[in-house]
Order: structure tokens, then sequence, then C-alpha cells
């Protein structure tokens, strides 16, 4: 291996006499030695990025009027609320399992739909894809500006156009999933590998067979996992949607809370945690599998 | 026939790619184009199936000119010419057997080929273009659980399915060990003796090219510095075409573990 014993040997030998105090006394005592080593970055940018982020707090909490005083005397009411939300009103169970079902139903058909929308926008957003910049500027653009509507802005809005019910509530939906499921589509789409392009480029291919045989076998798995993941979202999302009138699960919230029982409103939160967390669970292992 | 006039590329920088290239290929010919690295090996291969676009000049493939078709018809010259590639550019994730199928898209309307779905006739000779590299035992399995050699040789039984009249190799051995070198060599070479496929191949190591080539080209500077039987390729010529000695570097044989050497002469 070492060609060249000696400097091993000697440096071995200095090494084990000298360890303790080369390591401890470094830079005072032996700073002739290490005059070509350079400084360590001084540590004042990590302070003042500090100092900044504790000022922010402090100035949005005296903006907002919160304060620990705040919290504490409300902290009664807040015991409160929780002694009357125990224990559940189990029977209430059978009153909203429909409602349940229709959120998971306005989140599956929200998640279809904005997933098939997706396809076609992600594509033309890809750079390594798309034509030009001509093309993928502009829709990005509009891809980001789908993005910035909340969810529950997207739902009060159709319901307004719309009218009460579950239909707005999924459309809303599909224009988030579609939002959501493009942006992080492309994304990996300009992560593929160009080899396969080229290759049926050669084979005479057309741009339609190019993406059918060199993009979407790449991009397969990405795409499905992503799908699961929006799909994981939209039930959370479909959940407080009924707050505005959308449909699901979110009206039982609102009545409940408006007529002071607690009680039920517990056995609901605690049905949709326990359906969040099966389609999570469910999801986040398909999605194991298919990366 | 593939037809070189007067052929030039600059890029967009200045630099000269190919400069004033006139070359004839004929029918059933294995050409290997040997230079340096950036002496315009693979631009001057990418251009006859035009995946690079030439500044000056014409390419003519059967008489029928590359540069000028778009559309359908460069698609249909393209389908003529198969491409096999340094890094085998084969989908990772799908099957062997889809992967030699891509080759047959050429010959189906896009429509047809959206889902996937070939005639039986197209999945038949997919399995035989695997039988004639030795490798239809992995028609199901993924690409990418193949070795390098195999990938490569999977991507050949694509060009097969695709029923190439040419195949431009660009470097196919470059990232493959010597002896799996030797193998999928051995394959470009039976191909074409035994299907008259005219092939040409870009090749590093200059024993290679003299063993398995019946024509060599030699590039310098983007320049045709050698066009001539393997015979005339002697050592004297390579250093004109490498502006030096031969160096060992450029020797496959020098490479290999034992005493064996290539001996691939058809």
């Amino acid at each position: 291996m070492n060609t060249n014993p000696r400097p091993n040997a000697k440096s071995n030998a200095q090494a084990n006499a000298n360890k303790s105090a080369n390591l401890s006394v470094n830079p005072p005592g032996q700073a002739g030695l290490n005059r070509d080593r350079p400084q360590a970055p001084g540590k004042l940018k990590h302070y003042l990025t500090a100092v900044i982020i504790l000022l922010l707090l402090w100035g949005s909490s005296v903006d907002t009027e919160a304060s620990l005083g705040k919290l504490i005397q409300g902290s009664p009411n807040m015991l409160d609320l929780l002694r009357e939300m125990f224990p559940p009103k189990w029977s209430y169970f059978d009153n909203i399992v429909p409602a349940m079902l229709e959120t998971i139903r306005m989140a599956l058909i929200g998640t279809t739909f904005g997933a098939i929308f997706a396809v076609p926008v992600a594509l033309l957003c890809a750079s390594n894809l798309s034509r030009s910049a001509w093309i993928y500027q502009p829709v990005r653009f509009l891809l980001n500006l789908v993005r910035t509507i909340p969810d529950l802005l997207l739902a009060a809005i159709f319901v307004a156009i719309f009218g009460l019910g579950p239909l707005p509530g999924m459309m809303a939906l599909t224009v988030f999933s579609f939002g959501l499921i493009a942006k992080l589509t492309y994304e990996a789409l300009e992560t593929i590998d160009r080899g396969p392009l080229e290759a049926m480029t050669s084979v005479g291919a057309s741009s339609v067979q190019r993406i059918v045989f060199g993009v979407v076998p790449q991009i397969q798995a990405h795409f499905i996992s992503y799908v699961l993941y929006t799909f994981e979202i939209n039930v959370r999302a479909a959940a407080v949607l009924g707050l505005v009138g959308a449909g699901g699960i979110g009206h039982y919230y609102e009545v409940t809370l408006g007529f002071l029982e607690y009680d039920k409103t517990c056995m609901i939160i605690l049905f949709t945690l326990a359906v969040v967390l099966l389609i999570d669970y469910v999801s986040t292992k398909l999605r194991e599998k298919l990366l | 026939m593939i037809e070189l006039r007067n052929v030039s590329k600059t890029y967009p920088n200045g630099t000269k790619g190919l400069d004033q290239i006139n070359l004839k290929i004929e029918p059933g010919e294995f050409v290997a184009i040997v230079g340096l690295s950036g002496a315009g090996k693979s631009t001057l291969l990418r251009s006859m199936n035009r995946l690079h676009d030439i500044s000056e000049g014409d390419i003519r493939i059967d008489g029928k000119s590359i540069t000028q078709a778009s559309g359908k018809p460069l698609r249909m010259i393209r389908r003529d010419i198969g491409m096999i590639f340094q890094s085998f550019n084969l989908v990772k994730r799908s099957s062997v057997l889809r992967n030699v199928l891509a080759g047959r898209v050429g010959y189906h309307s896009t429509l047809r080929t959206l889902f996937g779905r070939f005639p039986e006739a197209d999945v038949e000779l997919a399995f035989q273009a695997l039988e004639r590299v030795n490798i239809v035992e992995k028609a199901y399995a993924r690409a990418d659980q193949l070795s390098g050699g195999q990938q490569q040789r999977v991507a050949i039984a694509r060009v097969l399915a695709q029923e190439a009249k040419i195949i431009l190799a660009d470097e196919p051995v470059a990232s493959l060990d010597p002896l799996t070198t030797k193998q999928v060599m051995d394959d470009l070479k039976r191909i074409n003796v035994e299907l008259g496929i005219t092939t040409i191949v870009n090749l590093h190591f200059i024993d290679l090219a003299r063993s398995y080539a019946t024509r060599i080209i030699g590039l310098r500077a983007g320049q045709v510095v050698f066009d001539g039987p393997v015979s005339e390729a002697t050592d004297e010529r390579f250093a004109e075409i490498y502006g030096r000695a031969i160096d060992q570097e450029e020797l496959l044989a020098t490479r290999l573990p034992g005493p064996q050497v290539l001996e691939a002469k058809a």
C-alpha cells in the first residue's frame, strides 16, 4: 500500500505524542505552524439573521395584538371546550358517514380530473420538451397564477357561481389538483434522461410517439405518486370545504359548532382523523412501492 | 448509399465542427470513423440522421436529401437509419421487449401506437431481433436490470427491429469493458455481413477499427484526413490522423487482461 513507510511511521509517532496538545491549544500556542490555514468565517451573519427573525416575530405579534398573557387567559376556555368535547357522541357516527363518503368522493373526482388536465399542461411547461420559451414561459405563468388561489377561496367562488352542494367543491379541488400535479410533474419532466428521446427521434418517431415511448415510461411512477399525494391533500382539504357550503363533512363542522354541540364535533374530528390517517398510510405505502 | 457533399457545420460560438466534408458510403460497407475526441466524429455521425443540423452542404440518403426533409419525409428517412449510442439510450424502466418494439413506431400511425399495442408480426420481429443478439431470455426483464453489454445488445436489437438499412453507431463500446466490447462488435459485424446493413461506427480504439472495419475514415479538426481500406491504414497514417505517434491508450489490446487479443476478422 504505502511505498514509503518512513514519513508514515514518523508522523504516527509524532501524532500519538502530540495529539492531545495539538488539538486543544491550536490557535494561540502554535499559530506559527498554522499560518496557511484559512480563517473560520465569521459568525456575525448568523447572529444578525437570528436578530432579524426575532424582530419580525416580535413585530408581528405586536401588530396582531397577540401575547402570551392572552394565551394564558384563554386557556381555561380551551379546557372548557375540551371538557365539553369529551366523551364524544359516538352515536353521531351514523349521521356523518354519508357526508364523509361524499368528502372522499369529492377528493377522488377532483384529483382525477385535475390529473387529466395536468398532463398536457405539464408537457407544455417542461423546457426540455416544449418547442420554445415562447410557449413554456406563458404557460408556466398561468399555472403559477392558478396555484396562487387558495382552495377555500376557489370553493367560495364556485359556490357563488353554482350554488351550494358538492359540485363546487369538486371543481375547486379539480383546479387545485391541476395546479399542484402540473407543477410537480413538469419539474420531474425536466429531470428525465434525454437519451431515450434521442433514440426515439432516430427511429423516426413523431413527437407524440416520442412522448409515449421516451417520456411516459420515465415519468409514469412519479406521476402516479404525485396523484396519490394530491389525493391525500385533497381529502384533508375537502373536509373543510363544507365550511363555505361546498359539500362534504365540513358542513357538519359548521352545524355542530353553531349549535355548540361539541361532543358531536369531537366525533367528526376523530372520524376525519381516522380516515385521513388511513388514506395517508395506504397512499404512502403505495408510493414507496412505486419509486 | 450515403452521400455527403461539402458538408460543414459551424457552431454558434464560431468553432467549426465539420469542414467541407465529401464522402460516399456504399451499401454494405463497414466503415469506422476514427479520430481524437473533438475531431468531429460524433457530429459527422449525428448529421447523417439529422440529430444535428449542418450549416452548409447536403446529405443524401439513397438519393433523398435529409438536409431538406422535414415532417413525415424526414421521419421516413430516419426510420431507415438505426442508431446505437454510447450510453445505450434505452428506457430503463421499460421491459427489454418494449424497448425493442419502440424501434417499430415509425411503421405505425401515432394513434395506433398511443397505447403501446403492436401487431403480432412486430412482436415476432422483436423476438427474432433479440435472438440474433442472444438475449431473448431477458425479453420481459426491465432494461435497468441488465449489464452494460446486455443493454447495448438490446439497443442493437432495437435497430434490427427497426429494419434499418443503415446503422450508425456512436462510440458503441466506449462504456464497455474489453470482453463485452468484443461481443458487441462481433454482433455488429455479423449483422453487417449477414444482413448487408451498411454500418458506420465511431471508434476510439484503432485496433478495433482495423479488425472490424472494411474502410476507415480519419477525422481531424472536422476534416477528412484519411479515407481508405484497412490495409492502407498503417500506424504511420494513423500518426497523421492523430497528429502524433500512436499511444498505448488508443489500443484496446493493451487493456485486455490476458494474451487473448481480438481475432474477429470476418
